[in-house]
């Protein structure tokens, strides 16, 4: 579905993204892991046209989408959550998925009509009760809690009925049980719409238990990538990623 | 569907409200009051648009409202177009020119928008000023506007000048209300939150925010040409800079958060304005005073506090309907373990 092909970014000199071939099957559900700065957000940056890439090619479903702009690549079906959720504070969580869906009905520059129309409000109404916003439906994106600032940024992508959904920490500032929660909600989600979703993660539990596949990333390169057993086992991982201690590792310890 | 109707029900009260006003033999001064309430108050509502739903903040917006004022006067001194006619030309010419401008300064951000839009006010200022032969610099157009009659409306009859300005000012409300209600609206709503965000949701930021500039500008621009009906003439300083920060003042006087805000402070303002000038040599001082209590006491307009305050009502309903669902989620993940 999505392959990456030997992808390069430089900032100012400093290399944050170097070579990295990367293939993400249709309908897979991916973890991607290394330690901080390995260039996994600047990953999905390039990914979605956020910075466009020095070389390289990004082909979804076979198109190179390489240099397309952010709105482009967006309606190919590329959707993104963010590390730290993204949101429309003055809208309630029900008029920021509308207008998201509204949106990916390319109905949102529509003027004679009322807000939100029914086709769009109907789609709000899938992704909240998927995602069990529902409950919130009407509170301002501002007013949310954390977890469910998380949530609605997901949603926000989901209303876009992405072919790959990219996650970025989906977990992050979460306590360990919200953390759970959320991520058998990303879990399911995978499961009801069947798309490839890729994830930053880390905490290695998570990884470990969920992902089909594990990519690791270290100082912008790809360190190793396989099966969550594979890559547990791979000493430059250990050594890497988790720290020399391989026992540490097995127990699955955080970074 | 219904808030539509009740819409178009308040536009057809409001319309018939100004059309009372003559009826009952108002006072001109009153009369007067109310024109130059409509031509400012699309002044300032147009505006609002930008500033209030787009968070596009421009300070050049009076350019629009003198180029409508001058475009008509010109069309009409000319003898060669009838009123209906020079209405469309102007509003034509300032799309064009919004449309120009916006292309250039839609793009930029915050304080690099406000002071282009600024700047090129400034220019246009100064075309008014030097084109003497043209614009008849800053006597402005003198001689007076004509107004032949067309399909049997007399608009050198201040009665029925009144009723088409009451008739063109309520239209453009009502389509500044179906505008920021509808899809698009909400558009810039997500552009104002986090033009960011809107952009990675697929939305087109620099169209939907130059469609918002042009549209906002031939509102201004309405306004501009009733303005010139009425006083039967356009002078520069319809497009100075001051005529922009008065209507900023008339969006911070009223409120930017609730539609009808700004019209509110239009007409705070020009109260004001009316009644410091008729008893005092010190207005502007009076409103500076005014304005500042608003700003510092308030931090916002009037308006903008009721709404606020309606909206932490709802605000906490919606939060009580969360925390009785997560109680009752709780309680089951508790019976079910």
């Amino acid at each position: 579905m999505l392959k990456l092909e030997g992808l390069k970014k430089s900032f100012g000199g400093v290399a944050a993204t170097r070579d990295v071939t990367l293939d993400f099957a249709d309908g897979s559900l991916t973890a991607v892991i290394g330690p901080n700065g390995a260039g996994k957000t600047t990953l999905f940056n390039l990914i979605t046209g956020r910075f466009p890439i020095d070389s390289g090619r990004i082909l979804l479903g076979g198109e190179n989408i390489a240099g397309l702009s952010r709105r482009e690549i967006v309606r190919r079906g590329i959707g993104r959550a963010f590390q730290v959720a993204s949101l429309f504070p003055t809208l309630t969580v029900r008029e920021a998925l509308a207008a998201a869906a509204q949106a990916h009905q390319r109905r949102e520059t529509a003027m004679l009509v009322g807000f939100p129309t029914a086709a769009a409000m109907k789609h709000a109404d899938e992704v909240m009760e998927l995602l069990g916003l529902t409950r919130v439906a009407g509170i301002l994106s501002r007013n949310l809690s954390h977890g469910d600032q998380k949530l609605l940024d997901i949603g926000l992508a989901l209303a876009l009925e992405p072919k790959v959904l990219l996650l970025d920490e989906p977990t992050a500032g979460m306590g360990p049980e919200e953390r759970w929660r959320m991520i058998e909600t990303v879990q399911r989600l995978w499961r009801a719409r069947g798309m490839t979703l890729i994830f930053i993660e880390h905490d290695m539990d998570i990884v470990f238990k969920v992902a089909q596949t594990v990519r690791v990333l270290s100082y912008g390169a790809v360190l190793a990538e396989g099966t969550p057993e594979e890559v547990r086992r791979n000493p430059q991982v250990i050594e890497a990623y988790l720290g020399k201690s391989a026992h540490g590792a097995a127990e699955g310890a955080a970074a | 569907m219904t808030g539509r109707w009740r819409d178009l029900a308040l536009a057809g009260a409001g319309l018939v409200i100004l059309l009372l006003v003559p009826l009952f033999g108002a006072p001109p001064a009153i009369r007067d009051f109310i024109m130059f309430g409509m031509a400012y108050g699309l002044l300032a509502m147009s505006l609002n648009l930008l500033i209030g739903y787009s968070g596009l903040v421009s300070f050049g917006h009076a350019m629009f409202f003198a180029s409508g004022a001058y475009a008509f006067g010109l069309a009409m001194q000319s003898g060669k177009f009838s009123i209906p006619a020079a209405f469309a030309l102007a509003i034509v010419f300032t799309a064009v020119l919004a449309l120009i401008v916006g292309a250039i300064c839609v793009r930029l951000n915050e304080i690099y928008f406000a002071f282009l839009t600024l700047a090129f006010q400034m220019l246009f200022y100064n075309v008014i000023l030097g084109w003497v032969s043209f614009t008849g610099g800053d006597q402005g157009l003198m001689g007076g506007i004509p107004r032949p009659k067309f399909l049997g409306i007399d608009l050198a009859d201040r009665t029925q000048l009144y009723v088409f300005c009451s008739v063109a000012f309520i239209i453009c409300i009502a389509i500044l209300r179906q505008l920021v209600t509808s899809p698009f609206g909400y558009t810039l709503r997500l552009i104002r939150d986090n033009q960011e965000r809107a952009a990675f949701l697929g939305v087109n930021v620099p169209l939907v925010k130059l469609t918002c500039f042009v549209i906002s500008a031939c509102v201004a621009g309405v306004g501009g040409i009733l303005l010139t009906l009425f006083v039967s003439g356009a002078y520069p300083n319809f497009g100075f800079w001051t005529t922009s920060g008065e209507a900023i003042f008339m969006i911070l006087l009223g409120g930017s958060n609730v539609f009808l805000g700004p019209l509110v402070g239009t007409v705070i303002l020009r109260l004001l304005n009316d009644i410091t000038v008729t008893y005092t040599s010190h207005t502007e001082l009076v409103l500076g005073i005014v304005i500042l209590i608003l700003v510092l006491g308030l931090r916002k307009g009037p308006l903008d506090l009721i709404a606020e305050r309606l909206e932490n009502r709802r605000q906490a309903a919606a939060q009580a309907v969360r925390d009785a669902a997560d109680a009752g989620a709780a309680d089951t993940r508790k019976g079910g373990s």
